[in-house]
């Protein structure tokens, strides 16, 4: 997972699809990445939260394991 | 490509069928002129609008001398420096900046309790008057005034006021003066109260002025943007979600059974009803081919339907009907892109718990008026309902 803090909005729509992997700062409302690695099993909520993210700031890239 | 007819905007609905798009609407992506005879596209699918208000080359800038404006006196009226709603990054991306925070979902989680006490209180009031009441003037319009007064700052005492100004200020039928005095009034009240919060931590107008480097131009054009967003979208949604809710009684009762449905319910209304439905501008920057044979030339206006591009059938199969169980989340009725509404946490939660508590309070409401009795906002730039007689 990578997010691009220059594109996000704070729409927040990521941290309402995935909680355990995005959270907003506290202090500007921009995008965190809690975790880069998340589990394979939140793959489709990932995908929802990078098609809803409106200024395109979430980009997945899936790796073999 | 040749301008093909003048289409009138917001356009009338079909009689009946208050929660569809207008026809006119209703059709593949054009070119039109609009009330001045300026070339204007309409944009209506959802790929297309939704990659519109994603494209940097289409401009959110009211001061570009061909922006599409909806009605006379709207152009004359952009100042120096409009609100953030009408400037391209990174002016756009600087203003709102100074707000995000007041809009997290953290934040306004720890609103809730305070949201559901103005909503019962509300209700309590409203339910002391007997049945029937007015829902617009009793429930809807009350609950999200006083939220957004308490977050700017601004005296819920005054709503009279800035609930009517607001009304002539969106209504697109009103002569260019009527428009005009409406801002005045708006912005010199604003900036009475930016004045007098010279120094006073709370709410975000005082906010902005403690920051020291903005106008008072400035203070009043982006307050004034936040106090008509943050009362007159969720008021309107409030009631026709209600009308929508009582047309379908069987979805109603799903909903008083199971409260868990509320947050997607509130989706699917949000899709379905969509009460920007005069259409987001933009102007192009530069020659833009959108496919489908809707090539957008530097300089022209666009008009993305957002009420239309949230009935794709593409995307939600059987688009025009209400069903509350649907995953309608990639509805665009916040809009798109980089100025998608800043408040939409702050929208979600208070249409949850008003509608939750509405219908969990009353199980018995109904309309006090036959249906086809009902009067819209169909000229206003924020579709609604004018009264909403409800008994119980």
């Amino acid at each position: 997972m990578t997010v691009d803090q220059d594109r996000c909005c704070s729409s927040g729509q990521c941290v309402l699809t995935a909680p355990t992997v995005f959270d907003q700062s506290e202090e500007d409302g921009l995008v965190v990445l809690l975790q880069d690695r998340p589990d394979a099993s939140l793959a489709p909520q990932l995908r929802t939260a990078a098609a809803l993210c409106p200024g395109g700031a979430i980009s997945l890239a899936e790796v073999a394991r | 490509m040749t301008t093909v007819d003048q289409l009138g905007l917001p356009g009338p609905r079909a009689a009946g069928c208050p929660f569809d798009p207008p026809l006119a609407y209703q059709r593949p992506s054009a070119r039109l002129s609009l009330w001045d005879g300026s070339p204007c596209w309409l944009l209506t699918g959802y790929q297309q609008v939704r990659a519109v208000l994603t494209d940097r080359r289409f401009s959110a800038d009211a001061r570009h001398p061909t922006f599409p404006f909806l009605a006379p006196g709207r152009r004359e009226a952009v100042g120096e420096k409009p609100s953030f709603l009408r400037l391209d990054d990174p002016e756009h991306a600087r203003l709102r900046k100074m707000m995000t925070t007041d809009f997290l979902i953290k934040r306004v989680d720890a609103m809730r309790p305070a949201i559901q006490r103005i909503v019962d209180d509300t209700l309590d009031a409203m339910i002391a008057d007997g049945s029937p009441a007015d829902l617009v003037s009793a429930y809807a319009f009350p609950v999200p005034s006083l939220v957004i007064c308490d977050l700017l700052g601004v005296p819920y005492a005054d709503h009279a006021f800035f609930q009517e100004q607001g009304r002539r200020l969106l209504d697109t039928a009103q002569p260019a003066e009527v428009f005009q005095d409406a801002i005045d009034r708006l912005t010199g009240y604003l900036t009475e109260i930016a004045a007098a919060k010279d120094g006073e931590p709370d709410g975000i107008i005082a906010k902005l002025v403690a920051r020291g480097d903005l106008t008072a131009d400035e203070v009043a054009a982006n307050g004034l943007l936040l106090l008509l967003a943050g009362h007159e979208t969720t008021a309107n949604m409030t009631s026709l979600s209600t009308l929508a809710l009582l047309r379908h009684p069987a979805q109603a009762d799903r909903l008083r059974a199971d409260p868990s449905l509320i947050n997607g319910a509130v989706e699917e209304l949000l899709r379905y009803l969509t009460i920007v439905h005069a259409g987001v501008p933009r102007v192009a920057l530069e020659d833009v081919d959108l496919g489908d044979g809707v090539v957008v030339g530097a300089g022209e206006g666009v008009l993305c339907m957002l009420s239309t591009a949230n009935r794709d059938q593409d995307l939600f199969g059987a688009g025009d009907e209400l069903d509350i169980e649907r995953d309608a989340r990639r509805h665009l009725a916040f809009g798109f892109g980089v100025h998608q509404c800043l408040g939409q946490p702050l929208a979600r939660a208070e249409l949850q718990i008003a509608l939750a508590t509405l219908l969990r309070r009353l199980p018995t409401l109904h309309l006090a008026v036959p249906f086809e009795e009902l009067s819209y906002r169909t000229e206003a730039l924020i579709y609604g309902l004018r009264e909403l007689p409800v008994a119980w």
